[in-house]
């Protein structure tokens, strides 16, 4: 591990200061995902600057009925927050499917937005990965792509997916980053905060060096109160997704489907706001032929990568079946939402 | 880059001067020689390090030994002015009496090489405080449901997870940890 500077600033504009001055400056929360990469050698800051103490824990009201939640707050007090629980149900159930205890007392919802991908390759100093070396040529595209990305990525490019559950249930829950930067303040709706690879993998999301996430802002969703979180992973627990499905359903008394929100996790390098499926399935039927073609149309274009060592072309009719169980089960629940 | 940071480990106040580089574990092992958190994996993956660990802001009088936490990935200059409980320092702390898990995990069979152990026996201490606080898991049914959480089997395993062990004691591992979450066995 290379040495490093650590610093406690007092509150959170002296850490961004601190961090925008020091190009080799990165920030400390939780540290579950960014100590193991110090232990890799795939971050190698001059300067640590840990912001635990400053970033607020609440989850507060807001005025229009939803919820703010400080970037401090540990992954367990939001899974387990009672209004989270019966506001946003598929938030708590994302988070409570992700790590394991420990882990979750430990990271802060900051932190779970920045983590990083767990493309072996990535986290491996001894393979090429575009990733941590732009330009090196992406390993997975030939090797171990089985957790790699279906979506939004292009010919060659990099295949890595964002490995974070609760990040999928803000994307369909339309939620929005508070970040302060160097210039202020500004918010970012959680569907843009991550990047698609292109020509620059190596950026994760939208924010500039400096730029600290203050808040994750949940705007009131009468339609959240009905939603769920379903994973599927190798393994029952402690494990990342192959295919994961955050969804919201309101079926009216005729049957048909008054509003639905989905977002996947586990097929692209970011979570997936799965709007084509969304259109597809308003106003149409509550049914499982209507929730298999939405699927379908959202994966419509999707691109697999066949290696020998195990592709990922299975993720394609996983998404479908995935959606549907979710949906199907959302409707079985459902009464009209108020 | 050394910095000098106080812990408090399983009752006794320590102050040390420690590279930044430093995690808890390491400082725990290697330079106070309390060895009951092991290293497995390093990396976050195993639970061997697993410890209790209140935060300097947190209240000293609440209840429990604080949160259980990966001593692994914690660095230790990011934990200056916490306490630290391992297995070792969970009461009673008179004589050859065994904390209620401890002892359970003697009565259950709950263990083959015992390296996990210490781990296992950390999480589930602050597993059951979680549970008694209320916080569902991921097989809870009715996340809407409030008061303490009912731990079945199912529950049990699910939210001791993050805990492997090499040798699959799993089904004592269960056994144990919910005899004493029934309070079929106590300390003795």
């Amino acid at each position: 591990m290379k040495p490093f500077a650590y610093t406690r600033p007092a509150d959170a504009a002296s850490a961004v200061a601190a961090v925008a001055a020091d190009p080799s400056a990165a920030y400390l929360a939780g540290g579950t995902n960014l100590v193991d990469h110090l232990k890799l050698g795939v971050a190698e800051p001059g300067t640590l600057v840990d912001v635990t103490g400053l970033l607020s824990t609440a989850i507060t009201p807001t005025d229009d009925g939803g919820l703010l939640i400080g970037a401090g707050a540990r992954n367990t007090d939001v899974a387990a927050d009672p209004r989270v629980r019966s506001a946003f149900p598929a938030l708590s159930a994302a988070l409570l499917a992700g790590a394991s205890g420990q882990l979750r007392n430990m990271a802060t919802t900051g932190g779970n937005l920045l983590q990083r991908t767990r493309c072996s390759y990535f986290a491996d100093l001894t393979a090429p990965c575009t990733k941590r070396d732009p330009g090196q040529g992406c390993s997975a595209r030939t090797g171990w792509a089985r957790h790699h990305a279906i979506l939004g990525a292009g010919e060659g490019e990099c295949i890595a997916t964002h490995p974070s559950d609760m990040a999928v249930a803000l994307a369909a829950f339309d939620a929005r980053v508070h970040v302060l930067g160097p210039a202020g303040e500004r918010t970012v709706a959680a569907t843009e905060l991550h990047r698609l690879p292109g020509a620059d993998p190596s950026r994760d999301t939208v924010l500039e060096h400096g730029e600290l996430i203050t808040a994750v802002e949940l705007p009131a969703s009468p339609v959240a109160a009905r939603s769920a979180y379903r994973k599927v992973r190798d393994r029952a627990s402690y494990a990342f997704a192959l295919v994961s499905v955050a969804a919201a359903l309101d079926v009216g008394a005729d049957g048909t489907v008054r509003d639905v929100r989905i977002a996947l996790g586990g097929v692209a390098h970011r979570p997936w706001r799965a709007t084509r499926a969304e259109a597809a399935l308003r106003g149409g039927p509550a049914t499982d032929e209507a929730f298999r073609a939405a699927a379908a149309a959202e994966t419509d274009g999707a691109r697999a990568v066949d290696t020998v060592a195990g592709g990922n072309a299975f993720k394609i009719p996983l998404v479908a079946g995935t959606v549907t169980a979710t949906l199907r089960a959302l409707a079985a629940h459902g009464t009209e939402v108020a | 880059m050394d910095s000098t940071i106080s812990l408090t480990v399983d009752g006794r106040r320590h102050e040390l001067t420690v590279d930044t580089r430093t995690t808890v574990l390491d400082a725990l092992r290697d330079r106070l020689g309390v060895t009951s958190a092991k290293k497995g994996c390093d990396h976050g993956q195993c639970g061997a390090c697993t410890v209790l660990l209140r935060g300097p802001g947190e209240d000293p009088g609440a209840p429990g030994h604080g949160r259980r936490v990966l001593s692994c990935l914690s660095l230790a200059v990011a934990h200056d002015g916490a306490e630290v409980t391992t297995a070792d320092g969970l009461g009673p702390a008179s004589g050859d009496e065994l904390h209620p898990l401890a002892a359970a995990f003697v009565e259950y069979d709950a263990y083959q090489c015992g390296y996990c152990t210490p781990g296992q026996i950390c999480s589930a201490v602050g597993m059951l405080d979680e549970a008694a606080a209320g916080h569902p898991s991921a097989v809870t049914a009715d996340l809407a449901g409030d008061g303490p959480a009912a731990l079945d089997r199912t529950e049990i395993a699910e939210r001791l997870s993050g805990n492997l062990c090499r040798c699959a004691a799993y089904r004592g591992i269960v056994d144990a940890v919910d005899s004493v979450a029934h309070g079929a066995v106590q300390g003795r």
